[in-house]
């Protein structure tokens, strides 16, 4: 396949280096949300969402520091912006759904904090993404990410009714479960990532 | 964390201890990966080896410690509504400094730790301990806790890049320690490997609080851990 082409940057980000399995990142929301099948799947829409929006935003910031030859700032500003997303993101969620916004709680700001969010600008800048390529690779990015945090959610929420002995309990069973899950991804290598 | 916030107003006969305290809790009491579940990222993907390891959770101590000290000084100065702003792009600075160290340390390790050396701007120990410890305290008890904390990591990322490659790759700082006939367990190396160590260390975590919580004697020694999340 063309790794040029969109569906290729799309499916890898997705499947191949899924974020959450492959890369190890979003570790925190995915081991600190991934309880309730309900409340999961939304955290991934926002998610999704703040990485579409902070990689357009960084792509804009990409262009105009190299323009101006101040690439060392980089980091710095697409941490702001960052920043700046999801206090959008946050203010938008509770004027439009304020359950949600309780149920998502503390984790919503801490979105900020996210590595998987600051990776795909670092990520599209490593690679010279285009616009286009960008805004798909967060969109595929941040599909992975609902994938994994939902599967994970359903799998817990049968845990919890499993009996398992209780030194296992708890994180320790949680982050045996995601080594599964990661080995199982691991059969998406063979549509041709790397 | 929140332990640190009490002993704020202890009696000031306490001070060295109390200093004592700040330090060790970082490494076992309040560990920041086995404790409060912080960290995971960089301790997931960069432990596959012993010198990405400790280059990693040095490099963080490094970030740490200085952040700390900067955040505690500026403390007084910074309004409420915008300290989290201020304190991330404190530790961006840091880390951008310490990337261009890495760089100019060895360029070897730098590549191996790839992304991860950017991403430790969003390492939630870094902005948790700025937040719950330095922005409330002097100066010099914020430096230790940075240490101390630092080090907690330091120990995490270690362990698991010890386990990791000792039985994933048969050798422990790229030497060969079971010889040729030892069949490497690959697993370890790739990806799920790191999920199983941290689970396993979590387990011998547990296993650990358990025994010394059944031993009533040293109850007193003993630090319950919260309920993990």
């Amino acid at each position: 396949m063309n790794t040029d082409s969109l569906a290729y940057v799309f499916l890898n980000a997705t499947l191949v280096n899924n974020f959450v399995l492959m890369l190890f990142l979003g570790i925190c929301p995915f081991l600190g949300v991934s309880g309730n099948f309900k409340t999961a799947p939304r955290m991934g829409v926002a998610v999704t969402f703040v990485m579409v929006i902070s990689a357009s935003a960084a792509y804009g910031i990409h262009e105009l520091l190299t323009a101006l030859n101040l690439r060392y700032l980089e980091l710095i500003a697409y941490i702001a912006v960052i920043a700046a997303t999801v206090q959008l993101v946050e203010m938008f969620i509770r004027k439009v759904s304020p359950p949600l916004y309780r149920s998502l709680g503390v984790f919503l700001p801490l979105i900020t904090t996210y590595c998987a969010i600051l990776y795909v600008a670092l990520f599209q800048t490593a690679r010279g993404y285009t616009y286009l390529h960008s805004v798909v690779f967060a969109l595929g990015a941040g599909l992975g990410f609902t994938l994994a945090i939902g599967i994970m959610s359903g799998m817990r929420e049968e845990i919890d009714l499993a009996d398992v002995p209780a030194m296992v309990k708890g994180t320790s069973m949680t982050l045996l479960v995601a080594g599964m899950l990661s080995l199982a991804f691991m059969g998406f290598g063979g549509l041709g990532g790397g | 964390m929140q332990k640190s916030h009490a002993k704020e107003h202890g009696p000031p006969e306490a001070a060295g201890s109390f200093a004592l305290d700040t330090f060790l809790d970082g490494i076992w009491k309040e560990n920041p990966v086995f404790v409060h579940l912080m960290g995971m990222c960089p301790l997931l993907a960069v432990s596959n080896s012993v010198v990405n390891a400790v280059a990693m959770g040095l490099s963080t101590l490094f970030v740490l410690v200085n952040s700390n000290t900067v955040v505690s000084l500026i403390r007084r100065w910074v309004p409420g509504q915008v300290r989290i702003p201020t304190f991330v792009l404190v530790i961006a600075t840091f880390v951008t400094v310490t990337e261009f160290l890495l760089q100019a340390i060895s360029l070897e390790v730098h590549a191996a730790l790839g992304p991860f050396v950017p991403l430790i701007v969003v390492n939630c120990i870094i902005l948790g301990r700025a937040e719950a410890f330095a922005s409330r305290n002097p100066v010099l008890p914020s430096i230790l806790d940075g240490l101390g904390t630092g080090l907690g990591f330091l120990l995490a990322i270690f362990l698991m890049g010890a386990f990791r490659e000792l039985l994933g790759a048969g050798a422990f700082l790229g030497m060969d320690v079971f010889g040729p006939d030892f069949e490497p367990w690959v697993v370890l190396i790739l990806p799920s490997g790191g999920f199983f160590t941290l689970g396993v260390l979590m387990l011998g975590v547990n296993w650990i609080n358990q025994r010394a919580k059944r031993r009533p004697a040293h109850a007193h020694a003993v630090h319950t851990p919260r309920e993990a999340a």
